[in-house]
């Protein structure tokens, strides 16, 4: 090995990252090199001066507490569009009924029914002001690469301002143990949320319609991608927003946007 | 009266509260907005926990309070330079990693961490004070290791130049 390459590997070597064999060369290097051999102390005693005089900053003890309705618990939530209280309380009788959902048949299986009430509760959860959204953005050029390295497929985001529905931002959330990209709009006081997750099957399957628990969903599947939308918005302009996003093709990868 | 879950909270997450507040003060550098992202990075901890199954929690609640805190510090301005360098003073002849450091101050020490650009303070603080491997920092911070590397050792040769003032005498 020669100095150039242990330079490249030295802090590696210093933190103990490398395998056997290379810690080996690098370390039979170092023995015979004494312009490494600085390198190597140097890069100690910055670690060891770093250890020794950085302050290390404790967290008060009573900021650790959360409330226990925290847990998994849906009731005593803050809400993302604060109506009036009619609608507040509306709201709250909703999240109790959830737990006891009458299930939704977009087709009959069981597993459907299991997705579409996680799929109510995930929407109803994004409705409070601090869960809407991971990040904040109208531009679906902000909001479409914040997903890379946290999924394994891109979400489409499509801007549909001038069709009337605001881009809020985009998050990931939970369905059934799975991350799922959800990106969110809004049409005046309603939220819609757009779950997408890449297809089993390369087949196109048609835009099924239910309500349920007050809430519209659509879900349809297109170019090995599968949709799920849900808004609290009425069948008609819920059908306007999904046949907007449905005329975008997906763009392949690497083409403009 | 506990629950269950808030008993298994305590008992997996609470142990690196300490981490995660240190992280998001060296990030603000401001005592009084660590202890707000703190409270907020607990509150999606206990919502999210149903979630962290067989993922080490520490990796976990840092990549929480690291997203927190970049939400605060990009609303306080709206572009962060994250990826800004000193200047390189192209001086190749004399790496500032071939000196050993004499007695530094905490005083120094904390300034030269804090005046590091986020990006390599944060992977600094992971690296040096909570002792993460290269692999839990790319997972804290979202990239791949080999980024990890390169601000790790961007941070440190920085931190070196800011730190061996034996260094400018010399020149």
């Amino acid at each position: 090995m020669n100095c150039q390459q242990v330079r490249q590997l030295l802090h590696a070597y210093v933190d103990g990252e490398l395998d056997l064999v290379r810690n080996v060369e690098v370390e039979d290097h170092l023995k015979g090199c004494t312009e490494c051999s600085k390198l190597d102390k140097g890069v100690r005693s910055l670690r060891s001066t770093i250890a020794t005089q950085a302050p290390y900053f404790r967290a008060p003890r009573e900021l650790c507490v959360v409330p226990e309705s925290t847990f998994a618990n849906p009731k005593n939530r803050r809400h993302f569009f604060t109506g009036n209280l009619a609608t507040t309380l509306a709201l709250s009788l909703l999240i109790g009924a959830i737990s006891f959902s009458g299930g939704l048949f977009l087709n009959s299986g069981q597993s459907n029914q299991r997705l579409a009430d996680a799929i109510v509760a995930a929407h109803v959860r994004s409705l409070q002001v601090e869960h809407a959204v991971d990040v904040v953005s109208s531009d679906r050029h902000t909001v479409k690469p914040w997903f890379q390295g946290k999924l394994d497929y891109a979400p489409q985001v499509i801007d549909l301002s001038k069709q009337g529905f605001k881009l809020h931002g985009g998050r990931l959330d939970y369905l059934i143990d799975r991350p799922i990209a959800a990106v969110f709009y809004y049409r005046r006081s309603h939220a819609i949320n757009v779950f997408t997750w890449p297809a089993i099957s390369d087949k196109d399957a048609p835009v099924r319609k239910k309500s349920t628990q007050g809430f519209h969903i659509r879900s349809w599947q297109q170019s090995g991608m599968t949709y799920w939308v849900i808004s609290d918005l009425n069948d008609v302009e819920l059908d306007e927003f999904v046949n907007s996003l449905r005329e975008i093709p997906p763009q392949p990868t690497g083409g403009p946007e | 009266m506990e629950s269950d879950e808030r008993r298994r909270f305590e008992a997996v997450v609470l142990p690196h509260a300490d981490a995660a507040y240190n992280l998001a003060r060296w990030l603000t550098r401001d005592a009084d907005a660590a202890d707000d992202l703190l409270q907020e990075a607990m509150y999606r901890a206990a919502r999210y926990f149903h979630s962290l199954k067989g993922v080490d929690a520490r990796p976990w609640l840092l990549g929480i309070v690291r997203r927190t805190t970049y939400d605060w510090l990009r609303n306080r301005k709206p572009t962060i330079p994250l990826d800004l360098d000193l200047h390189d003073n192209g001086d190749e002849a004399l790496d500032p990693m071939a000196v050993v450091l004499g007695e530094c101050r905490q005083e120094d020490v904390r300034q030269a961490m804090e005046s590091l650009p986020p990006a390599l303070r944060e992977v600094i603080v992971l690296r040096e004070v909570e002792c993460l491997t290269y692999q839990q920092i790319a997972d804290v911070i979202d990239t791949p290791v080999g980024t990890v590397m390169s601000r790790l050792s961007r941070g440190r040769q920085q931190l070196q130049i800011l730190l061996a003032p034996t260094m400018d005498a010399e020149k």
